[in-house]
């Protein structure tokens, strides 16, 4: 068994043991459930943002749109799950779509500012919109069920949103080293480039929106499945600057980048929860410090230091570990268990 | 429709202030202050800790705030801006998010999430011009916007200062390389852009209330007044501002209040579809 097969199925193992290994802890396997939320929400802002360039500052507003579609479809129209998730994550992307056309004549600041608005109006228009999404008094989605089970604890609910997440992070895998995926990096390092080697930006520039706008629809819908309450509070500025954190302080353009920023902020605000704050002052200084000093991200740090071992063990093993160390790095890109290896 | 106009430009005078600071921000640096509205509720708070606490008269109070805001702003750019002046776009554009998110969170720790009262400036009844009844404050508000764009305005076009700095937005290397201190042009900027900003949040404090989130609103409509002027240019920003104040008072009086910023938003879209470099803005091609 080679190095990279082993350690898929070590990793799988982990994952698929991971509501065990907390056992008896309801709680962490909550907050295991959410940062899969979030995973999904930066894997769909870094493939904009990180692959395609394309900066979001209001991405809470597809959540918002995918957990009230959701919430609506099953609440109201009694849908089942397996199909108002989907849903969520079409409407939510028709929305991201319609909003990269708009984005198609912006670029920079401007995208920034556009996207900015959207994401206070969209919030706003929940809380004002009462007879629809209630509100403030929100909307409260019920546990979702599937083939007769019912997913109504954290540790069913993990094994669903385990299926969700490993599916589209596989996707987002595999759509990058499509054309479309080639595409989106090209219009990220230059459009003029990209446009020179017969690269249409609107359709890529919609495309990478409605992409990364149905990840963030089918969160918005795993989310509120999984808390079971919604209320525009869940979906405003700060979440969307969060996300943008994640996506820069795991890496832009890394895959495994939006799974180390995912996880890191669902946990950080409940590491420092004690004081009120701290974990917003703390993101902003992890921002600004990560920005300034390690411009890739923490994926890059892992490889980094995971290039660093491979060659001090190399130095004792002669002229093959040389080579070693060279594919390792050449294979940086696969690190995280599921992520790549899948 | 008289009256919504006249009080639509007191607010409009508001966003124009503060659309003015990150107009001129963005000409000089090249770069969007996000921060910007969190710099000037500090600065608004530290005006109501000299009121209330040392328990000076309003006046001393604004202009010990006002020092203190272009000193904050030269300080924000010398230790954050300034090392990484030439980073990508986004680069910037995150670093200002995330001094948004600490300026915030501490101004939460000092002076906590209660709304705090803040004095108007003037007192009294208000004036009746023919049909319209304008209060004292708003006067206030359209008198001390009106002075500080004709300052400024002077200043860009006369000072040597200013000279430099529009010489800075036109050009920056040829800038430097007529022996421009560029750097030094950043830091006025910064330092005149959150004066800019203390001035709109001590003017605006008495009617939202004081407290670590009070600029949100005031934030967004300062973007969507910069974007709706054209964000490089500063006429286009006071224009942008008061149109926005007086279209949001008309929305606001004849179709629904609560739909007062949404319908801001889609003014942003609008103006960026048909006119992507705004009202006033200049339309610039980029060179391969």
């Amino acid at each position: 068994m080679n190095r990279s097969r082993l350690r898929f199925v070590v990793g799988g193992v982990l994952l698929l043991a991971l509501p065990f290994l907390l056992s008896g802890r309801g709680y962490l396997v909550y907050l295991v459930d959410l940062a899969g939320v979030y995973v999904v929400l930066t894997l769909g802002l870094n493939i904009l943002t990180g692959y395609a360039g394309q900066i979001s500052i209001g991405h809470a507003a597809f959540m918002a749109i995918g957990a009230y579609t959701s919430a609506l479809l099953t609440l109201k129209l009694g849908a089942p799950f397996w199909l108002a998730m989907p849903v969520a994550g079409l409407i939510a992307a028709a929305v991201g779509g319609f909003l990269g056309i708009t984005a198609l004549r912006l670029s920079g600041h401007y995208l920034a500012i556009a996207t900015l608005g959207f994401g206070v109006a969209i919030s706003q228009l929940a809380a004002a919109w009462e007879p629809v999404t209630g509100g403030f008094q929100g909307l409260k989605p019920p546990k979702p069920s599937l083939f007769g089970i019912l997913f109504n604890n954290e540790i069913k609910y993990y094994y669903l949103e385990l299926a969700v997440v490993v599916l589209l992070v596989w996707l987002a895998v595999n759509l990058l080293r499509t054309r479309a995926g080639r595409a989106f990096m090209a219009t990220r390092d230059s459009e003029i480039a990209a446009q020179a080697m017969g690269i249409s930006l609107p359709e890529f520039k919609t495309a990478a929106f409605a992409t990364s706008a149905f990840y963030a629809g089918v969160a918005g819908s795993l989310y509120g499945h999984l808390v079971g309450f919604i209320s525009p509070f869940d979906f405003n500025l700060s979440v969307s600057l969060m996300l943008l954190a994640a996506i820069v302080v795991g890496g832009l353009g890394s895959i495994e980048g939006s799974v180390f920023g995912g996880i890191f902020i669902t946990l950080l605000p409940q590491l420092f929860s004690r004081v009120k704050n701290l974990p917003s002052v703390l993101t902003g200084v992890v921002l600004i410090l990560v920005v300034l000093f390690l411009p890739s991200g923490l994926a890059d740090l892992v490889r980094r230091v995971k290039l660093r071992i491979i060659a001090r063990a190399g130095t004792g093993a002669g002229p093959g570990a040389g080579v070693a160390a060279g594919t390792s790095a050449g294979a940086g890109g696969e690190g995280l268990d599921v992520s790549a290896g899948d | 429709m008289a009256q919504q106009v006249a009080s639509g430009l007191a607010m409009g005078c508001l966003y124009a202030l503060a659309a003015l600071g990150l107009v001129l921000i963005y000409k000089t640096s090249d770069m969007v202050n996000f921060a910007q509205g969190e710099m000037s509720m500090i600065s608004t708070f530290v005006a109501y800790t000299f009121l209330s606490v040392a328990g000076l008269p309003l006046a001393a109070a604004f202009v010990l705030a006002v020092i203190f805001a272009g000193l904050f702003g030269l300080a924000v750019e010398r230790a954050f801006l300034r090392p990484i002046q030439n980073a990508p776009v986004i680069t910037l554009m995150i670093v200002t998010l995330g001094l948004y998110l600490i300026f915030n969170g501490i101004a939460g720790w000092i002076w906590g999430y209660d709304p705090r009262s803040f004095p108007y400036a003037v007192v009294g009844g208000p004036l009746v011009v023919g049909k319209v009844i304008i209060s004292r404050d708003s006067l206030l508000v359209m008198g001390v916007t009106l002075f500080l764009t004709l300052a400024l305005y002077l200043v860009l076009r006369f000072s040597l200062a200013g000279i430099a700095m529009r010489a800075t937005a036109q050009n920056a290397v040829m800038a430097r390389l007529m022996g421009v201190p560029v750097k030094r042009v950043h830091s006025w900027a910064w330092g005149i852009s959150a004066v800019l900003g203390a001035v709109a949040g001590i003017l605006i404090a008495p009617t939202t209330f004081l407290d670590p989130n009070m600029m949100a609103e005031m934030n967004i409509k300062a973007f969507t007044a910069a974007v709706l002027g054209g964000f490089s240019s500063l006429p286009g920003a006071v224009a942008g501002g008061l149109l926005l104040g007086v279209l949001e008072n008309l929305v606001a009086g004849y179709i629904s209040t609560e739909f007062k910023s949404t319908f801001a938003f889609g003014l942003i879209i609008i103006v960026l579809w048909l006119r992507p470099h705004g009202l006033l803005g200049a339309h610039h091609r980029k060179k391969v």
